[in-house]
């Protein structure tokens, strides 16, 4: 087991690095640059801005020197937010971006199992149908026409929510459903089919046949086999919210990672890009590691080699 | 039954464990809030920085004026007035400034401020060190600039003088003085905390109206009421909250709903419907869009062809209809707001006709003397423009009233990141330009056309231009700078050396219960004079 964990630890690192040089490449092949403006600035300014930030020296030595800087996790200062490094930009606005996404995906998971269990258990009924539908429609009906919608009706309408910030409670609400609204639908579907299909398993009638109660058979047999999927799906899907949800920190103006991330690839600002790009990908390939090792936990029938 | 029961009862335990999570995440903001008077404005995004030297941005620069205060301060109706200083008084060669400070100023902590400030803080915007972007245009005409920061010509005779020395007339330096990136900032915390010092409430000391309370990049910046700034008196409002979004629809729903009293960022496709309403003000700032023409295309060299592609443009339809209303029609390069060298405005006429009609029929008339009738064996025109704002739409409007002429029009869109390098670069045959001053004295918009100017990016080129321009710079007189200003703007006009289109315009919207506050033509909202709102 901790061997396994170890040799995925080294693959997520040659991963990250191989982002990192890529994304090094890639960024420097856009043309403009940082300082481009409709005025231009002097001669002097801007070669004194390149001195500065040394963009100034050749290619190869900038990435050697980026890439000794990120082994010490200095990532460097930020070209357009001047004064800021681009940890601190990091560490501020991440925080945002994890709070909301976490909220929303622990809203996903509460309201998705437990209706796509319902479902399940009613198969064939209306309230079946009737969830179905709405799970349906979740995943038809894209983010950001639901945080759209929310927002004219609930903040600009009935004005009983705030629209922007995240500086009260009532600040989270509309935030959460934008980035819930998918995930709760989609687990729900998960969840309903993957519960069918274990339902209707040997062991299950084994269970119904030894008189266990429905509690027992639902929670002790049936759930553990029956989430499976949906923590393949939550993994992978955690680490994209917790990136930041862009749409829906635009629209709900949230000062998270995900609108960090946008502007700073329109601005070039080169080591924004970098930091927030390394960042962003070794949380997605650590979470993949826990998915897997937490599969092991859940399912005794994988065995991790 | 039961297990229906049962899973309703898991989904409400659930539900009610997750929205406890969030209902104890975070406490309201400080209840006291509601006892002092607060306005909340927006008018873009998160600014790059807030530190005066660095700042090169009108979004920065609005609050800056607003944390801030230099030797000079501009009032309601444009004239300077005296701010951190009296008005200067000018030797008469036009080169030497003496600044009289008021007794007693402070910074924002409460320590003393003194001339000794503004010399470090001039000194910073010189130093290459530091890179500021401004730097060149507002000390570049000061003596020493090009020796760098220990030779330039700024001295503290004593704490409440300051004498700047000028290596030529600059008849507008009192612009200069009241402009943000000459605001004083202090030497103490710059030097304990670096470029980091603006970035921080804890570490933002400043001398104006506001001072820095919360910098919450991609939420707000808030600013309460500097105690020790010597005109506290006369501001009014507790605090002044600036939201940080720059996308329309969030900043018209905090509008709508009432969060925010004033907003910059208005979603076009509501301007049409806003136009009229006594909450919507559209009002011009110093700047003018405009079209390039390259100089160095073989086709564009005849005055007769530029003079036709200008007259042929229906700028009434493309202020009014094409950039629905949020623009002016420009008959002139430099449009209403700029200043002469004595203060007063410096536009005095029009130089295209507003007959469309009349204009049309000379332009084909032009044409036809260049040796294009009706358009004939004139090369297909290639016209560039990056596709944000009112480019595209433009561009379109563009084809369509040449191909009046005859002539056919291919539109080339080219992305900003390169945008502005390729027009520099001079690559291209007509393209969009803009331009919006950075103080109002004329000469900051007519120099564009210099042959040597950074900007010029038609690659103009008329000794005769750049003789009267030198002419303005050489004197310390200011009816014969400005007579210099509008001989240049006359040769420009008759050469077409660029074809005007429309001047620009700030529009918003803003509480018609909020007073006390202002726009200026530069672009700047001051709201630090505002009246508190009745909730």
């Amino acid at each position: 087991m901790l061997k396994y964990i170890a040799k995925r630890l080294v693959m997520a690192a040659v991963t990250i690095f191989t982002v990192a040089t890529l994304t090094f490449l890639l960024m420097n092949m856009i043309p403009g640059g940082p300082f481009n403006a409709e005025k231009a600035l002097t001669p002097q300014a801007k070669a004194a801005l390149e001195a500065k930030y040394g963009l100034d020296k050749p290619l190869s030595e900038r990435y050697v020197t980026y890439m000794k800087g990120a082994l010490r996790l200095d990532f460097g200062d930020s070209l357009k937010q001047r004064g800021r490094t681009v940890m601190s930009i990091i560490t501020t606005k991440f925080p945002v971006s994890a709070k909301v996404a976490l909220i929303g995906v622990a809203v996903a998971i509460c309201i998705g199992v437990p209706l796509g269990c319902i479902s399940a258990l009613n198969r064939g009924k209306i309230i079946d149908n009737v969830i179905i539908v709405g799970a349906t429609c979740g995943i038809a009906i894209p983010g950001f026409v639901v945080c759209t919608v929310m927002l004219y009706v609930f903040g600009v309408y009935l004005k009983i929510l705030p629209t922007m910030g995240l500086s009260t409670a009532a600040n989270y609400v509309m935030p959460v459903i934008g980035i819930a609204f998918y995930p709760t639908a989609y687990i729900t579907r998960l969840m309903r089919s993957s519960m069918l299909d274990v339902l209707g398993q040997d062991y299950i009638r084994t269970a119904k046949a030894k008189g266990l109660s429905q509690v027992v058979q639902l929670f002790k047999h049936a759930m553990r086999n029956a989430i499976l999927p949906v923590v393949t799906y939550v993994g992978p899907m955690l680490a994209y919210v917790l990136t930041g949800s862009f749409i829906v920190e635009k629209i709900f103006t949230v000062p998270g990672l995900g609108g960090e991330f946008i502007k700073c690839i329109q601005g070039q600002d080169y080591p924004v890009i970098m930091g927030t790009t390394i960042f962003l990908a070794t949380i997605m390939v650590l979470m993949n590691v826990l998915v897997d090792v937490v599969y092991t936990i859940i399912d005794p029938r994988i065995k991790l080699k | 039954m039961k297990k229906k029961m049962l899973a309703l009862l898991l989904v409400v335990a659930m539900l009610a464990t997750c929205l406890m999570a969030c209902g104890g995440n975070d406490a309201p903001a400080g209840d006291d809030a509601a006892a002092k008077s607060q306005l909340v404005v927006q008018i873009g995004g998160d600014p790059e920085t807030i530190d005066p030297a660095l700042n090169s941005a009108s979004d920065g620069g609005n609050m800056i004026l607003h944390l801030f205060e230099g030797l000079l301060t501009v009032s309601q109706d444009e004239k300077l007035q005296p701010g951190c200083a009296d008005l200067p008084e000018i030797s008469d060669d036009g080169l030497t400034w003496t600044f009289k400070l008021k007794e007693g100023l402070k910074w924002s902590d409460g320590s003393d401020l003194t001339a000794e400030d503004f010399v470090y803080s001039w000194k910073r915007v010189c130093d290459p060190a530091v890179a500021a972007p401004y730097g060149e245009t507002v000390l570049g005409m000061v003596k020493g600039f090009k020796e760098g920061p220990d030779a330039l010509a700024v001295t503290a005779v004593d704490a409440t003088t300051l004498v700047v020395e000028l290596a030529n007339p600059c008849t507008y330096f009192g612009d200069l003085a009241a402009f943000a990136t000459l605001s004083p900032v202090q030497k103490a915390t710059i030097e304990a905390n670096g470029d980091a010092w603006a970035t921080d409430a804890a570490t933002y000391v400043s001398n104006g109206p506001f001072r820095l309370k919360e910098f919450v990049m991609g939420s707000h910046i808030l600013m309460e009421k500097n105690e020790h700034y010597w005109n506290a008196d006369a501001i009014k409002i507790d605090e002044l909250k600036w939201l940080l979004t720059a996308d329309a629809n969030a900043a018209y729903a905090a509008y709508k709903s009432g969060e925010a009293k004033v907003i910059k960022d208005v979603p076009t496709e509501e301007v049409p419907s806003l136009l009229g309403q006594a909450d919507f003000h559209v009002e011009e700032i110093i700047g003018t869009y405009y079209i390039s023409l390259n100089l160095n295309e073989e086709c564009l060299k005849d005055v007769r062809v530029r003079k036709a592609l200008s007259l042929s443009i229906d700028r009434e339809h493309v202020a009014n209809t094409v950039m629905q209303g949020t623009y002016s029609p420009a008959y002139n390069f430099m449009g209403p707001g700029w200043t002469d060298a004595n203060g007063e405005e410096f536009m005095n006429k029009e130089y295209i006709s507003k007959d469309f009609e009349a204009n049309l029929a000379e332009a084909k008339q032009l044409l036809a003397d260049a040796g294009y009738p009706g358009g004939e064996g004139f090369p297909v025109i290639e016209y560039m423009f990056n596709p944000d704002g009112y480019h595209q739409p433009v561009g379109e409007y563009l084809q369509q009233a040449w191909k009046e002429l005859g002539l056919t029009v291919e539109l080339k869109t080219v992305d900003w990141s390169q945008f502005t390098p390729t027009r520099r670069s001079g690559d291209y045959m007509i393209a969009r330009n803009g331009w919006v001053g950075d103080y109002t004295d004329a000469s900051n918009q007519i120099e564009l056309l210099y042959s040597s100017n950074g900007n010029n990016d038609g690659k103009y080129n008329n000794p005769e231009f750049d003789k009267a321009m030198d002419e303005s710079r050489a004197t310390a007189d200011g009816d014969i700078r400005t007579a210099a200003l509008h001989k240049a703007e006359d040769i420009i006009m008759e050469d077409v050396a660029c074809i005007p289109l429309a001047y620009y315009n700030d529009f918003w919207l803003q509480d018609e219960d909020l007073q006390g506050t202002w726009h200026s033509p530069r672009g700047y909202w001051y709201f630090m004079f505002a009246e508190p709102m009745a909730e």
